[in-house]
């Protein structure tokens, strides 16, 4: 099943040719398939609209899609300025190995979310409105413009990556403006991320008091960069796997401790607003949001934190658990401000709202349309051997599996 | 002068012309699944029974009032908020607050993205789900009525006095010379709610029963984003250059990466 496709510009060239790979595993095929369904699913929705491929309602007007494709997304996406931040700003060099990959990640993360959104709005040809209209009392305008921008950073910084194959002759352009796109690019993720929490500060009394909060803004900032480190060694694991290659133990150490000491500053912060608040008899109440608050905390940030600063992250299995932990614990609490913060209110007078498949079958659909992009590049792009020292080129070996020799 | 409209629930005998009156003027289509539904039926569902083409409804509900049985009816709609969350959540001022009172949506301008129907504090706000290219709905308070002198359609046709047009400030005092004189519940739904709102309702039953948000904040709802949106720029701004002093400092007697 092990099939490789290469695609050769010029054949005759060798050592100067662009080689295009990609090989089709069975895994990929599956990607594959629920892309197309999900393609189908969404022209659907163009055609008939949003009451034909979703169980969206009056009562619950957003609901996975916002909730995973965009909320989800963007946390998910956060390691990319997180890691920035430590990489390039602060200078932390040890942790260069694992930059170009997290990078990639969240680009395409964001890509995920903005495909999410023009799919979700119900006019997406009238998208560039907000850029005239200036509705700047909105919070969503920030989150808006925050991430589209950053998204076409993030393109432009991919760029540079991209140079180094293609359109050679930019390279050096891009070089020079890397310092700027990096400290934008911080930047406005850190607006937005703070703001997709804020979104539901004007939701006072319909979101439940364990999740509103005048922290929100700090809450989904300080989780979205938590996150990063689980997703990265989340993806450096299953990257092993698939290019044979393994980032060092000591650099996701490294970045699990950073994010053990954000979940620190997250779980402190937790405490002082249920104490400023007085939800502590909410949180304790063991009904179903009190459930669900308890295992975010515990299972997303406590235990990650105990595996952080004790021996059990110097084993990669110890580190994956961290990332699946607080990989899961940042899902949770995004959905839990969505879905089980909401219900309460929005089902008082019998709404109710269950994501319909069609919704499933777009979100995993866009899902793995970002993974086969990601194998694309990774595959073709100078990303995961990338050690800042010497131009790699890829060549196929005799078994037809994909490896990289440096010059 | 701010507009507004004063609702005397028990004054409501539940004709519907109001009802009527909006279909005609706002040209609203007929869905057959609703000409069947009593102002009961309404009262029950998750909605109010507002959908795209319903502006307006007429809920009933059987109350007790001093141990007797008592139905009233309440008309339901947009209560056009003094400052609205609705267009301070709109990203695209497809929303607006017409200095007359009315908050008026333009479809022209709507992305779609109904932040306006999560920040609603009343839950008004329709959208058009069966439609490939949808619209947010809701009761317009007629501007081109009301901005040219003219009153609401609704308030036009009503045969008892139960909904009354006026400005804000004299219906509210008429509200209250109202509660005192005929013993209502000592409150003006909508002086206060959500920062006030053009609708005030008066009731002699206590509105818990007859699913008002009595619980709803008293402050203005953009008031609770205002300070964060004011505040973005700069902290962005002062981000930027700490990130941009530190990005020197600590590059300086490095290699670059590569």
């Amino acid at each position: 099943m092990d099939m490789v496709t290469t695609f050769e510009k010029e054949p005759g060239k060798k050592h100067h040719s662009l080689r295009w790979r990609f090989r089709l595993t069975p895994i990929r095929l599956v990607f594959l398939a629920i892309a197309v369904a999900a393609i189908a699913v969404i022209l659907v929705r163009f055609i008939f609209g949003l009451g034909a491929t979703t169980n969206l309602n009056d009562q619950w007007p957003w609901g996975l899609w916002i909730a995973f494709d965009v909320l989800l997304g963007v946390a998910l996406a956060g390691g990319g300025y997180g890691t920035c931040l430590i990489v390039y700003v602060l200078r932390r060099d040890k942790f260069y190995p694992i930059a170009r990959s997290t990078m990639l990640t969240s680009l395409l993360g964001y890509i995920v979310v903005v495909l999410g959104l023009l799919i979700e709005v119900g006019q997406w040809f009238n998208f560039w409105r907000p850029y005239v209209s200036w509705g700047h009392t909105s919070v969503l305008f920030e989150v808006f413009w925050c991430v589209s921008c950053y998204t076409v950073i993030q393109i432009l910084e991919f760029c540079e990556v991209a140079t180094e194959k293609v359109f050679k002759g930019l390279h050096k352009f891009l070089k020079k403006a890397m310092p700027v796109l990096l400290i934008v690019g911080i930047t406005l993720p850190t607006l937005h991320q703070s703001s997709l929490g804020e979104l539901f500060y004007i939701m006072v009394g319909k979101e439940n008091p364990l999740w509103w909060s005048v922290l929100l803004p700090p809450f989904f900032l300080l989780s979205s960069f938590f996150v990063g480190a689980g997703m990265i060694v989340i993806e450096s694991s299953l990257a092993g796997k698939a290019f044979n290659h393994n980032v060092e133990i000591p650099v996701l150490r490294g970045l699990v401790r950073i994010s053990g000491g954000a979940m620190i500053l997250y779980l402190i912060l937790k405490i002082v607003d249920m104490a400023v608040k007085g939800t502590f008899a909410n949180a304790f109440a063991f009904d179903l949001p009190s459930i669900m608050f308890l295992t975010e905390l515990i299972f997303g940030v406590i235990i990650p934190i105990i595996i952080a600063f004790s021996s059990l992250s110097s084993t990669r299995k110890g580190l994956l658990w961290f990332g699946i932990l607080d990989v899961a614990g940042v899902i949770l609490n995004r959905f839990d401000v969505v879905f089980t913060g909401m219900a309460k209110y929005l089902n008082q007078h019998g709404g109710h709202y269950f994501p319909a498949w069609t919704e499933f079958i777009v979100s995993l659909g866009l899902v793995s349309i970002a993974c086969l992009a990601y194998l694309f590049i990774v595959e073709n792009f100078n990303i995961i051997e990338h050690r800042g020292t010497e131009a790699v080129e890829g060549t196929t070996t005799e078994n037809g599996d994909y490896a990289v020799t440096a010059k | 002068m701010s507009k507004g409209i004063l609702v005397d629930i028990p004054k409501c005998i539940g004709c519907e012309s109001c009802s009527v009156a909006c279909k005609l003027w706002n040209e609203l289509g007929w869905d057959p699944q609703e000409k069947n539904k009593t102002a009961e039926d309404r009262a029950k569902e998750p909605n109010k029974g507002l959908w795209p083409d319903e502006w307006t409804s007429i809920n009933r509900y059987d109350v007790k009032k001093n141990g007797s049985p008592v139905g009233r009816y309440v008309k339901t709609q947009c209560l056009h908020c003094v400052d609205p969350a609705c267009a301070s959540a709109c990203f695209s001022k497809a929303l607006k607050k017409l200095p007359e009172g009315p908050v008026v949506y333009d479809q022209k301008l709507c992305v779609g993205c109904r932040y306006c129907m999560m920040a609603c504090p009343f839950d008004i706000l329709r959208y058009e789900w069966k439609k490939a290219i949808p619209g947010v709905s809701k009761c317009q308070m007629c501007p081109s009525r009301v901005t040219n002198n003219q009153e609401t359609a609704c308030t036009s046709v009503c045969p008892t006095g139960a909904i009354t047009f006026g400005d804000r400030d004299q219906l509210l005092a008429e509200a209250k010379k109202r509660i005192k004189d005929n013993g209502y519940v000592d409150r003006v739904f909508g002086e206060k709610e959500a920062g006030g709102t053009s609708w005030l309702y008066i009731s002699d039953v206590p509105f818990e029963q007859l699913r008002f948000r009595t619980d709803v904040t008293t402050k203005s709802l953009p008031s609770y984003t205002e300070g964060y949106m004011k505040l973005t720029p700069f902290v962005g701004g002062t981000w930027a250059a700490v990130l941009a002093g530190l990005y020197i400092y600590n590059n300086k007697n490095k290699e670059p990466l590569e």
